[in-house]
């Protein structure tokens, strides 16, 4: 992976910058020892490493605005950190760079039921914010499977996705304020517990925007009332198309279940073996979770069950209770672990319309055949996100190349068909120097435009996003 | 006026504009700053691209109907979830509302508080932007982390940042049925009350409205026929303790949330219209210190339409009340005195500005409108 040669100038002043550093935050706050400082030197895209300069953890706003000011005078890049489990290389840092982790900001500021709203800091952990309101019967509803871990801070620069995110959508339906620190110092306040903008909808663009324009230190989130229960139904196809048609029919009668997920033969075999859930071994596997009450849950189900008969399934499996539900999300929730037990994986993240579902398949498994890796294909299929897990071995000479470039063909093909690069996991470095196959120099010119208002100088996680040779000319100004 | 027919030709129009230009889609949402210039119009782009009902999304021109696009939806028994009104009932304009000026101004309705509002189910747009560039953004699938999100920039921000030329939503099933809670009688604050006690229920509200017209604080429930009686009970047993709740469903019902989107009640306003975005518990405050000549709730208590006296600033009432104020209507005198949007805190405001002018170097956009 290309990235900008470090600043030899910064890196001669490392010494001067620790001291200043030193100045704003406690000494333990600050971490230069290069022993200590390889902790940061990747996220969950563990293929590529580069320790920083230095790193800071600051636990406050103010903190966090003084840090700012001193890499901003010192014309410091800076790379924001949440929790470090970013799968598209968006915190790893450059040599050159102050990583500012947000860990020490974790806790909740207010929590308004009337209002169904919480605030928190935005180094708190996803599932930390679900556990804050649950004893009273509220949750978060975006649930990343990294939520265990993964911060809010990564979560909204991300605009992450979840299981559940056919009903409840994504980070960015969920976000009503942030309270964020400019490249420069200056602390805004955007949004609230109110809904929507007054003006131009910043809120909109800062989530998602993978660290480029501010730090978020707090957050107003929305809250919900747990439904009454959930329940998940399992059904098997001889083909994958014939799934497809499926998911696109029960979509077509008016049912919205919170998940339909969908896993090829490969993950189920891999899966089976991992966690032996008793998974029918055939082609294409749904599960389609619904929620409600007893009696609505039955109503949707029955409706549901309706249609996946009219297309033969190999098998139709209900939970008659939490026991059996949980073990028809036993092998899907263990995908990912499996799949990391056998070998090493590349996890992409393309969207394609759901129509185009049986011909990407297709296409996936032609390209697999082509480069010579197995491809296992895990996904929400309900909103077309794509999970293709590309099998690789990290000791074989050449194999990482070539699973990427096996990578870079199944997100183009997703482009082509109408979807896009990354449904949930972000650019980052990992799908930068794609986007020219995305967007045209004018699209990608306008998203530019934007960091330049926000960040003049481009000093935030200054080499992610944008391809190199369309961001060089501003990272050499600044 | 100007009237551009294709993408390309618009683009043509703006490269070789040489003054401000008052942007218009069907005409029906004039308000904010009054704009002086001359109208370019998407009237003439019009139509459908693209519909796929099993892929819950659709493609159009800005310049379509949303009446279009919405009799196109019910044939496959969908609709646009976040419930776009009609300005018409309080603005008296004549015309056709347009699914680009629906997104300009991000215009929902009262499903905007359990699903989202426009900007929400906006999966992708296209546009010119002020030095005729056309620019695209988003696209069509319903997860997309590809870049910056220009697409929820550009919803709300009046044409101001680029001239929309096709904008792709997500759509939802239409409810196989609905009914409505009518609790009687409550003031404002009991009625924010109940509004919050049942929107924080598991059941699932889509709506919860105050009309003090009427007397009537409404909560509806949709879904299928079993779910939705099932809800309306247990509902109906969760109000208990605030009031006797009357339930209603069918035509009367349709139309009374046709009215609660639209602010039906302030049709014959004669004073000025504000709308105010605050947290709901915050509303009843809002309603004792403006004190408004007649009101309407809706979001449960965090929208609030409001006549005023003409020439009242309500933001001045108050101050220390977090959220945003809008005059929707007034006369373009006072609407040329009075900021219409609300004003943005300096660091804000500044970033606003600065967005403009990336996207309009020259300052050709509605000019001013969004002041
Ligand atoms: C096993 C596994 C499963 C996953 N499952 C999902 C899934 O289901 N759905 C999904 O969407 N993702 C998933 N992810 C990806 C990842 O967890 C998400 O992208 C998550 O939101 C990252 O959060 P983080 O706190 O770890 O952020 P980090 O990895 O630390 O950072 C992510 C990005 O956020 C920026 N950032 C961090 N803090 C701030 C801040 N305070 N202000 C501004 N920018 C900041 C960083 O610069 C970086 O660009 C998964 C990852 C793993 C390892």
């Amino acid at each position: 992976m290309e990235m900008p040669q470090p600043d030899q100038s910064i890196l001669n002043r490392k010494n001067m910058i620790v001291e200043k550093l030193h100045s704003v935050l406690p000494a333990d706050a600050v971490i230069h020892d290069p022993a200590e400082t390889r902790a940061y030197e990747c996220d969950g895209l563990a293929a590529y490493k580069c320790p920083p300069l230095c790193a800071v953890l600051p636990a406050t706003t103010e903190e966090v605005a003084a840090v700012l000011k001193i890499c901003h005078a010192e014309g410091i890049p800076v790379v924001p950190r949440g929790s470090g489990t970013s799968l598209a290389g968006g915190a790893m840092p450059t040599a050159d760079s102050v990583i500012l982790g947000v860990a020490r900001l974790n806790q909740v500021i207010e929590t308004n039921y009337p209002d169904r709203t919480i605030t928190v800091q935005s180094g708190r952990t996803n599932l930390s914010v679900t556990g804050a309101v649950e004893t009273d019967g509220f949750f978060y509803a975006p649930d990343p499977s990294s939520q265990l871990a993964c911060a809010i801070a990564g979560n909204i620069a991300m605009n992450s996705g979840g299981a559940h995110c056919l009903k409840y959508g994504v980070t960015t339906n969920n976000l009503h304020g942030v309270k964020m620190v400019m490249m420069d110092g200056t602390i805004v306040d955007i949004g609230g517990a109110h809904l929507d903008a007054g003006g131009l909808d910043l809120l909109g663009v800062i989530c998602g925007s993978e660290g480029q324009l501010g730090v978020v230190t707090e957050a107003t989130l929305r809250i919900l009332h747990k439904p009454e229960g959930a329940l998940p139904v399992l059904m098997g196809f001889d083909s994958a198309e014939v799934a497809g048609e499926c998911v696109s029919d029960i979509i077509k009668a008016g049912v919205l279940p919170v998940a339909i997920e969908y896993m090829d033969k490969l993950c189920i075999e891999v899966c089976e073996d991992f966690a032996k859930a008793g998974y029918p071994l055939c082609e294409a596997l749904l599960i389609v979770e619904v929620e409600g009450s007893e009696l609505e849950i039955e109503e949707q189900l029955s409706k549901i069950k309706a249609i996946a008969q009219t297309h033969n399934p190999v098998e139709l499996r209900e939970a008659n209770d939490a026991d059996e539900a949980a073990r028809i999300w036993l092998g899907r929730k263990s995908a990912f672990g499996a799949m990391g037990q056998i070998n090493d994986y590349m996890c992409l993240d393309g969207t394609i319309p759901v129509s185009e579902l049986p011909f990407v398949l297709r296409r996936i498994g032609e390209l697999s055949k082509e480069y010579g890796l197995d491809v296992g294909n895990v996904f929400h299929a309900g909103d077309g996100n794509m999970h293709p897990l590309i099998l690789f071995d990290a000791n074989t000479p050449g194999q990482l190349e070539t699973c990427e470039a096996l990578g870079a063909e199944i997100l183009k093909l997703c482009v082509e068909v109408g979807g896009c690069l990354t449904g949930e996991h972000g650019v980052g470095i990992e799908k930068r120097d794609l986007m020219n196959a995305q967007y045209t120099d004018a699209d990608l010119e306008a998203q530019m435009q934007v960091k330049d208002v926000f960040d003049p100088n481009w000093l935030l996680n200054p080499a992610k996003v944008f391809p190199l040779k369309d961001s060089e000319t501003r990272r050499a100004a600044a | 006026m100007i009237e551009p027919k294709t993408e390309a030709e618009l683009a043509e129009a703006l490269k070789s504009a040489n003054g401000p230009l008052r942007i218009s889609g069907g005409g029906t949402r004039d308000y904010g700053r009054p704009v002086q210039g001359e109208v370019i119009s998407t009237s003439k782009l019009s139509g459908i691209t693209l519909y796929e009902p099993g892929a819950l999304t659709i493609v159009a021109q800005a310049g379509t109907p949303v009446s279009e696009i919405e009799a196109e939806l019910a044939k496959n028994n969908q609709r646009l979830a976040f419930e776009p009104m009609d300005h018409r009932a309080i603005l008296g304009q004549e015309g056709s509302p347009t699914i680009g000026g629906v997104i300009a101004a991000n215009v929902s309705g009262p499903r905007r508080i359990s699903v989202g509002a426009a900007r929400d189910f906006l999966l992708g747009v296209r546009f010119v932007d002020g030095e005729g560039k056309i620019i695209k953004n988003g696209g069509r699938v319903m997860k997309n982390v590809t870049g910056y999100d220009l697409v929820k920039l550009m919803a709300g921000s009046f044409g101001t940042l680029g001239i929309l030329t096709e904008v792709s939503l997500k759509v939802m099933p239409a409810d196989e049925t609905a009914a409505t809670l009518i609790l009687n009688g409550l003031d404002v604050e009991q009625a924010v009350a109940a509004m919050s006690s049942a929107l924080g229920s598991p059941y699932d509200v889509t709506g919860a409205a105050h009309i003090p017209a009427s007397g009537h604080t409404v909560v509806r429930i949709e879904g299928f026929e079993k779910s939705v009686a099932y809800r309306t009970e247990k509902l109906t047993q969760h109000l208990s303790a605030i009031g006797t709740a009357e339930i209603i469903s069918g035509d009367a019902h349709d139309l009374l949330w046709q009215d609660v989107r639209d602010a039906k009640a302030l049709s014959g306003a004669e004073g000025d219209i504000w709308r105010v975005s605050v947290k709901p518990s915050d509303g009843p405050a809002v309603i004792q210190a403006v004190n408004p000549t007649s009101y309407l709730m809706d979001w449960g208590g965090g929208l609030i339409w409001m006549e005023t006296p003409s020439g009242t600033d309500v933001r001045a009432l108050i101050p220390d009340i977090a959220g945003h104020s809008t005059l929707i209507k007034a006369s373009p005198a006072i609407r040329s005195e009075i900021a219409t949007f609300q004003p943005e805190p300096k660091p804000l405001a500044l970033i606003s500005n600065e967005l403009r002018s990336k996207f309009d170097p020259r300052g050709i956009l509605n000019p001013g409108l969004m002041s």
